[in-house]
This record gives structure tokens, C-alpha cells and sequence, in this order.
């Protein structure tokens, strides 16, 4: 974590991600109530609406911050438990091997070849719409990636000889798993975790966007999906779309950051600035003059 | 040789095995999902014309949809069936058409548009990544990497809506929707091959735009990797002249992960390409999606996932052949 805390892109990305859930978090508090209708339809910004007003007359801003709070709480929910099922799934494969291995292998790699968007709408579409359905839907199709990248590295770690000391010395599977293996893959579950939150706040955006989320809730998605239908572009007004999309960039942006910095703190060939390799130089033959 | 060639079909037909029980996977699911979700799925499909149809039109509809009372097995077996002639099942919202003949033309646009875009963002990035890697720290290495990470944290759809509205809305340099001007008539001619060039400008360079990121840090990832090989120490040390070094020891090494990543990419783009055509309404499948959602278009909806699917796994495929040419391990 010190080792991160150093890594100026962390950093960076850390400092992002700490403002966006501060105004996430607290945010609301201070703004209108973001389903009022407080102004004209599609109000330039100005001091009374400092995002101005979307097509129903809504403040802009209380609904890109109130918006914020339920995309981002569904995000990290569901990115944790794309993690959990993809190391449970990974881990297994992965420490069990063989057939099971073949098996679970198998499920993953046609899970990997599918196109999620028409998936999880198909799935979505039967199911009430809601937060719940959206999380359950974007588990099912992207605990994959996952569960790949986790299996082969604690097939990795298996045989490695202080697992092989620990089954010897009679420890129970779990605890090798648990105690001996995971801890040691802990900056690739940090990084899964991260990459399974950007899918996710993605996915969610999509789907909302498309209209298959709640639309009496309030959500970057649905901010995009309103926009769309109040004819944002037709009127020109920019400002119903761009403080959300910016909001799901910033967010995207400050955790790939994060992500980069955990992968040169581990592999620091990607940070170091020796010389590996590059168009050459010359040799120098002959000593400069003073 | 003939061993290798052996060695390269045996991969192949590996593959096609593969892609096979994955596309049977997916028909599957086509089938069980409905079934399984809660409540009786004609009623849902069918609540828009409740009060407006009989009770026996709603069972002969039940029929049509092959949503008997049959058992399980048997209702797969019909499934399977009608699947093998061909025949999706008919769409609701365009009653009463079958969705193979809705998807039809469709499918064309969506692969062109987002083949198009997937080919250049993957070919433009891993150049790019490429040259990032090979004059490291050096202008490119320092500029392209966050610049496209950030706009690749934008939703695809939502950089579409920006560029369409700053060079569709604000500067008028290319058309806001569709995929060609209404007043021509399709053909080989210029006038439309302009205007469906035109029509795909903005939607296929935002794709482009949002993938390029992506590609290109995990190409400039793997390149550095490569080339603190001992074998590009040894090339350089030889003398080979230094586009040589880059372009056929390090780039043609470093390309093999991209390459088979781009398969699996593939999904994540399309999904991506959906998203967009529907803000420029393109008539692809992305349009009919939204279309099938709005309508609770059930059929259409699952029609879509299965070509969808299909044409993934046939693009994966393609991909594999392509590794087969370029990457001598896998014909050994």
C-alpha cells in the first residue's frame, strides 16, 4: 500500500476517486431534490442552475450527484461480487485441476467468447427492472474475465513449495487456499476488483442508457437515457449529457490510474526508465573533448 | 510440411469444436431463459395485446411462439428444430414478420460499421503502442497513453452524443443519423458510397476513438516485455539495421497476445457498437435492439443475441486462422 502511495499515477487516481465519493456521499445534501421540477424545460446553465435544467426542468446537478451515489454503490457492490464468484470459480479450477479444471475451464472460456450487452439485455428484459436485477444480470456475464486471470495464477502459486509444505504438513484445503494462497495474489485481486468495478459502472451506464433500468430512480444511466429522449442533440443542450458522461469518465479514468499503479508497483520493468532496449546509439569510440 | 499442415487444421478444427459447443451454449441459454424467469412468459410477451385479442388468438400466438404446455424436452426439441430451418420465430413489434427477415439487412450494417472500427482501432493502436514502446519516454510514450486512456473511460455511446453534437449539431461536417441520405437508392454508385462513407464517419471514429486506448497500452505493455528479451539484445548486437530489430523480432513478437485478445475483445466492442449506432440511429443491430426493448420485442430481442453470438464466434475463428499464419507454435 506505501509502495502505491508512491506511484504518482496511483496517487493521482487515489486523489480523483476521493473526491468523486466525497461529493457522491455528501453531495445530495446540499443539492435540490433532483426529481423536482424546478425551472423550464432545458435552462442554460446559469447562478440559479449551475448545470442548468434538463428536459423536464430538473437541476442537472442535483442529478449528476444524486445520480452518482446509486451508480457508484451498485458499481463497487457488484465489481466485489464479480470478484468473489471469479475466485471462487478461478481458485477451484486452479487448485483442483484436472478434470474439474478441464471442466470449469471449459465454462470460462465460452462465458469469455460471449457478447455480454445482448446477454444481459435479454436476461434483463424478463426480470423487473430495478438495481438488483441490473447487479445479478452483470455478475452472470462478467465473472469471467475474472475468474481466468485469478485461476491461472493460483495454479501458479500451487506448485510452488511452501503450498506444497502446507498440504504435506496436513492442512485443510480452505485454509491453503485462504491462508497460504490468496494472500499472496493480493495486488492481482486488487486489480481485478478495480477492472470488475469499471465493468460494471459500464455496463450499467449501457443498460440504463438503453432503458432497461429503473426510470423512477435516478442514476448517471438514466441521466444519459432522459438526455437521449429529451432530445439533447437535436436542441443542442450539452449540458443535460456532459457533466454525467464526465462523471462516468473521471470515475473510469481515476480507477484505470489506480490499476496502472498497482501494475508497476508489481512488475516494475513497466516503470523503470533504464535502458532496455530502443533504437541504438552510438558507441562512443572516442573519449570526448573536455 | 505436411505435418505442419496437419498440425494447423488439427488447431482449427480444435477451434471449430470450441466456438461450436460455445454457440451451442448460447442456443441454449436462448431457450432456458424465458422458461425459467419467474411467471409465465407468453403472459409477459404477450401483454400488449391483452383485452385487444381473444383468448383462443392468445393461444394460437402461444403456439406460434412455441410456448406450449408440452414438456420441457420436447418444446427444446421443436426449438432445435425450427433453429436448424432457419427460422428464429416471429418478432412481435413487427408482427407479423419473422425476426430472421427484420434482422436481415441489419446485420450487414452493424458489421460493417463496427468491422470497420474494430480493424482500425486495433490495427492504429498496437502501431502506436508499438512505436510508444520502442522510443520510450519519448514524445508519444509520454502524450497518447493517458490522453486515450481517459477518452476510453467515456461510455462508447456517450462520445458519439458529444461528436455528434460538436461536428454534427455545432459544425454541420457530417450527418446526424442514419446510415445513408433517404433519397438514394442503394447501389454501387458514388453518390452513395459518399454518403455511406459520410454516414459512418462519426459513429465508426468514436468507436475507434474509445478502443484505441486499450490497444495501444497493452501493445506498449507487452513490446516492453519483449524487448528486454536476450534475443533483441543479440539482434541489436549483430548489427541488423534498427526497423528491422523493431518491425520483425520485437513488433511480430509482441503482436501474438495482442492478437488472441483481440478475439475476446471482439464482444466487448460490438456491445459497444450497439450502444453508438442507437444514438446516430444507424439502421443496424444496436437500432433494433433498442427498437425490440422498447416494443418488449422478446423474440426479436433473443433473435439478436443468437446472430449477435454467432457472428462473434465466427470472427474468433477468423482470428485463429490468422494466428495459425503469423505464429508458427501453434502449427507444431
Amino acid at each position: 500500500m506505501s509502495g502505491l502511495l508512491a506511484n504518482r499515477k496511483a496517487r493521482l487516481g487515489l486523489g480523483i476517486l476521493a473526491v468523486i465519493a466525497v461529493l457522491a456521499i455528501a453531495g445530495p445534501w446540499f443539492a435540490h431534490d433532483p426529481l423536482a421540477y424546478l425551472g423550464d424545460p432545458l435552462e442554460a446553465p446559469s447562478a440559479r442552475h449551475w448545470l442548468g435544467t434538463t428536459g423536464q426542468g430538473q437541476d442537472v446537478l442535483a442529478q449528476t450527484l444524486v445520480g452518482a451515489r446509486l451508480t457508484l454503490g451498485v458499481g463497487f457492490v457488484t465489481g466485489l461480487l464479480v470478484l468473489i464468484i471469479g475466485a471462487l470459480i478461478g481458485g477451484t479450477a486452479g487448485y483442483l485441476g484436472g478434470r474439474v479444471d478441464d471442466l470449469f475451464t471449459l465454462l470460462i472460456n465460452v462465458f469469455l467468447v460471449m457478447p455480454g450487452l445482448p446477454l444481459m439485455v435479454v436476461i434483463a428484459a424478463w426480470l423487473p427492472p430495478g438495481p438488483l436485477t441490473m447487479m445479478g444480470v452483470m455478475v452472470l456475464t462478467g465473472w469471467s474475465w475474472n475468474a481466468r486471470v485469478l485461476r491461472s495464477q493460483v495454479l501458479t502459486l500451487r506448485n510452488r513449495d511452501f503450498v506444497a509444505a502446507a498440504v504435506v504438513s496436513g492442512e485443510p484445503a480452505w485454509r491453503v487456499v485462504v491462508v497460504e494462497i490468496l494472500p499472496n495474489m493480493a495486488s492481482l485481486l486488487a486489480s481485478a476488483f478495480i477492472g470488475a468495478t469499471i465493468y460494471a459502472i459500464g455496463a450499467q451506464v449501457g443498460l440504463e442508457f438503453l432503458g432497461l433500468g429503473d426510470l423512477s430512480l435516478v442514476t448517471w444511466g438514466t441521466n444519459l437515457y432522459w438526455a437521449t429522449n429529451d432530445a439533447a442533440l437535436i436542441t443542442g443542450s450539452w449540458w443535460t449529457f456532459v457533466p454525467t458522461g464526465l462523471g462516468v469518465a473521471l470515475t473510469g479514468f481515476a480507477l484505470s490510474l489506480i490499476n496502472f499503479g498497482i501494475d508497476e508497483v508489481t512488475n516494475p520493468r513497466l516503470a523503470a526508465t533504464r535502458h532496455v532496449a530502443g533504437p541504438p546509439r552510438s558507441t562512443p569510440v572516442m573519449r570526448e573533448e573536455p | 510440411m505436411i505435418s505442419t499442415l496437419r498440425a494447423s487444421a488439427g488447431f482449427l478444427l480444435r477451434r471449430l469444436g470450441f466456438y461450436g459447443l460455445a454457440g451451442f451454449v448460447a442456443l441454449t441459454l436462448n431457450f432456458l431463459i424465458p422458461r425459467l424467469m419467474p411467471g409465465d412468459p407468453a403472459t409477459v410477451m404477450f401483454a400488449r395485446f391483452q383485452g385487444e385479442l381473444e383468448p383462443e388468438a392468445i393461444d394460437a400466438l402461444r403456439e406460434a411462439f412455441g410456448l406450449t404446455d408440452a414438456p420441457m424436452w420436447e418444446q427444446y426439441l421443436q426449438y432445435l428444430t425450427a433453429l436448424s430451418q432457419g427460422d428464429l420465430g416471429l418478432s412481435v413489434a413487427y408482427f407479423p414478420a419473422p425476426v430472421t427477415e427484420v434482422i436481415g439487412v441489419a446485420l450487414l450494417w452493424t458489421v460493417l460499421l463496427a468491422g470497420v472500427a474494430v480493424v482500425l482501432a486495433f490495427g492504429l493502436g498496437s502501431g502506436l503502442g508499438a512505436l510508444a514502446a520502442w522510443r520510450r519516454n519519448g514524445l508519444l510514450d509520454q502524450i497518447a497513453p493517458p490522453l486515450l486512456s481517459f477518452l476510453g473511460a467515456f461510455p462508447y455511446f456517450w462520445l458519439a452524443m458529444a461528436a455528434a453534437w460538436i461536428f454534427g449539431f455545432q459544425l454541420g461536417w457530417f450527418p446526424l443519423r442514419h446510415a445513408y441520405d433517404a433519397g438514394l437508392d442503394p447501389g454501387l454508385t458514388w453518390a452513395f458510397v459518399s454518403s455511406v462513407i459520410s454516414h459512418a464517419v462519426l459513429p465508426a471514429g468514436t468507436m475507434v476513438l474509445a478502443a484505441l486506448g486499450g490497444w495501444l497500452l497493452a501493445m506498449r505493455n507487452t513490446m516492453v516485455g519483449v524487448l528486454g528479451e536476450d534475443f533483441i539484445t543479440y539482434a541489436q548486437a549483430r548489427g541488423l539495421p534498427s526497423r528491422r530489430v523493431w518491425l520483425h523480432y520485437a513488433v511480430r513478437n509482441a503482436m501474438m497476445p495482442n492478437l488472441t485478445g483481440f478475439g475476446m475483445a471482439l464482444g466487448f466492442v460490438l456491445s459497444g457498437a450497439l450502444l453508438t449506432e442507437i444514438v446516430f440511429a444507424y439502421p443496424g443491430q444496436g437500432y433494433l435492439l433498442i427498437n425490440a426493448v422498447l416494443a418488449q420485442d422478446y423474440p426479436l430481442m433473443q433473435g439478436l443475441f443468437l446472430t449477435i453470438t454467432i457472428a462473434v464466434l465466427g470472427a474468433n475463428w477468423l482470428v485463429d486462422c490468422m494466428t495459425v499464419v503469423l505464429d508458427p507454435r501453434t502449427r507444431t
